[in-house]
């Protein structure tokens, strides 16, 4: 039993896609001991992204009609088979399956993209939002019916609820800071929350797997994710303004991407494009 | 790093010691900046562990620590310089004793 491709990726590119944004901070970190946080913190989405790339490839290769679907991606082949390196780096905007929240710049609506006004607040809002998704997601795909998945879930488990203890510490530190951190994480989660509206409207590669038991119905996690957020953000003194959702739901996984992911996947696949046979 | 200034100046200093392994002593490593004890200890796990050195850390505010001053270095140290026969050299250490 095999989880769908398309679901293996929608769960590399969330990986890949945040590692890459939190990355942005290296060498740019509000403190050393915090460069240093989230330089580990992408380490680890991209350790899962890569765990996730490899096992789709390995699928994609063993199928003719998948193999097919990905014909046109000739880049970092090897023998001929796709590779991990092929889906990161020579997909387009439009292929990529990741939500929306991902690719946010770190940084409120409407703000410059200069180094200078990325916002920690947005950052650790992110990763505090996207955590308690994930502690509850590969807490269930342990149990994945795709045991190679099951796997990948048991080892990032580990790595996200330390994800999201940092993110809680620093939002409740942030909420309940003075009255500018306070406004700053308020503003970073009055940007965010709305995004994650897409948590709950699964894409046809989700419900596939959710109906085949290789992956998790979100919907069945939303009361327990509502459950943590509320907790910290009680403690954080903070508030949300999200609720009941308007307006328009973020289509990220299912391909229709804000217009910040060209930019971001521009400046992580230049190098692999630029030099397809380079190797470290 | 300009702006790491203020936070460095506010936040008080921490001394972090690790421990490598079960049944070994924690080892002093360095040390960091944090707002509090539990800050600490979290910042140590990504700034000391990161590449497994590490099954316990102990952070110690540095203020808690008292250290022998350079100057009394010449009275609180040298005298022992002469007394080889403080050091353990003489007796025969069975195999099974292990760590000495």
């Amino acid at each position: 039993m095999k989880a769908p491709v398309d679901y293996l990726l929608h769960l590399a590119d969330n990986a890949l896609v945040l590692g890459q944004r939190n990355a942005e901070w290296c060498g740019h970190g509000p403190v050393l001991e915090e460069d240093l946080a989230l330089a580990n913190n992408s380490l680890d989405l991209i350790g899962q992204a890569r765990l996730l790339y490899q096992h789709a490839a390995s699928l994609i290769n063993a199928d003719p009609a998948e193999a097919l679907r990905f014909a046109h991606l000739q880049g970092a082949r090897q023998n001929g088979l796709i590779t991990e390196d092929t889906l990161a780096y020579f997909r387009d905007t439009a292929e990529f399956r990741c939500h929306t929240l991902m690719e946010l710049p770190h940084h409120g609506p409407l703000v410059g993209y200069a180094v200078s006004e990325r916002d920690y607040a947005v950052t650790i809002a992110r990763n505090f939002l996207v955590s308690a998704l994930m502690v509850l997601v590969w807490d269930r795909l342990q149990t994945s019916k795709d045991a190679q998945l099951a796997a990948i879930a048991a080892k990032s488990l580990k790595e996200v609820r330390y994800h999201l203890r940092h993110a809680s510490d620093w939002l409740v530190r942030f909420g309940d800071g003075n009255e500018e951190s306070h406004r700053r994480a308020q503003a970073a989660l009055d940007h965010l929350l709305p995004y994650c509206e897409a948590f709950w409207q699964p894409s046809p590669a989700e419900q596939a797997a959710a109906a085949d038991g290789s992956g998790v119905d979100t919907a069945t996690l939303r009361d327990h994710w509502n459950a943590l957020v509320n907790d910290t953000l009680t403690e954080a003194t903070l508030s949300r303004h999200d609720q009941p959702h308007a307006g328009y739901v973020a289509q990220g996984h299912v391909g229709v991407h804000s217009e910040h992911l060209g930019f971001l996947l521009a400046e992580m696949q230049s190098l692999a494009r630029a030099h397809p046979t380079a190797i470290w | 790093m300009n702006n790491a200034t203020p936070a460095l100046k506010e936040w008080p200093l921490w001394e972090v010691f690790v421990r490598s392994k079960q049944g070994l002593e924690h080892k002093h490593c360095g040390s960091l900046h944090a707002s509090d004890a539990r800050h600490a200890l979290q910042m140590a796990r990504d700034v000391y562990t990161r590449r497994q050195e590490g099954v316990s850390i102990w952070v110690v505010p540095s203020t808690a620590i008292t250290a022998s001053e350079p100057d009394s270095k010449d009275s609180f140290f040298d005298p022992a310089a002469d007394k080889v026969y403080r050091h353990p050299t003489f007796y025969e250490i069975p195999d099974k004793v292990g760590h000495m």
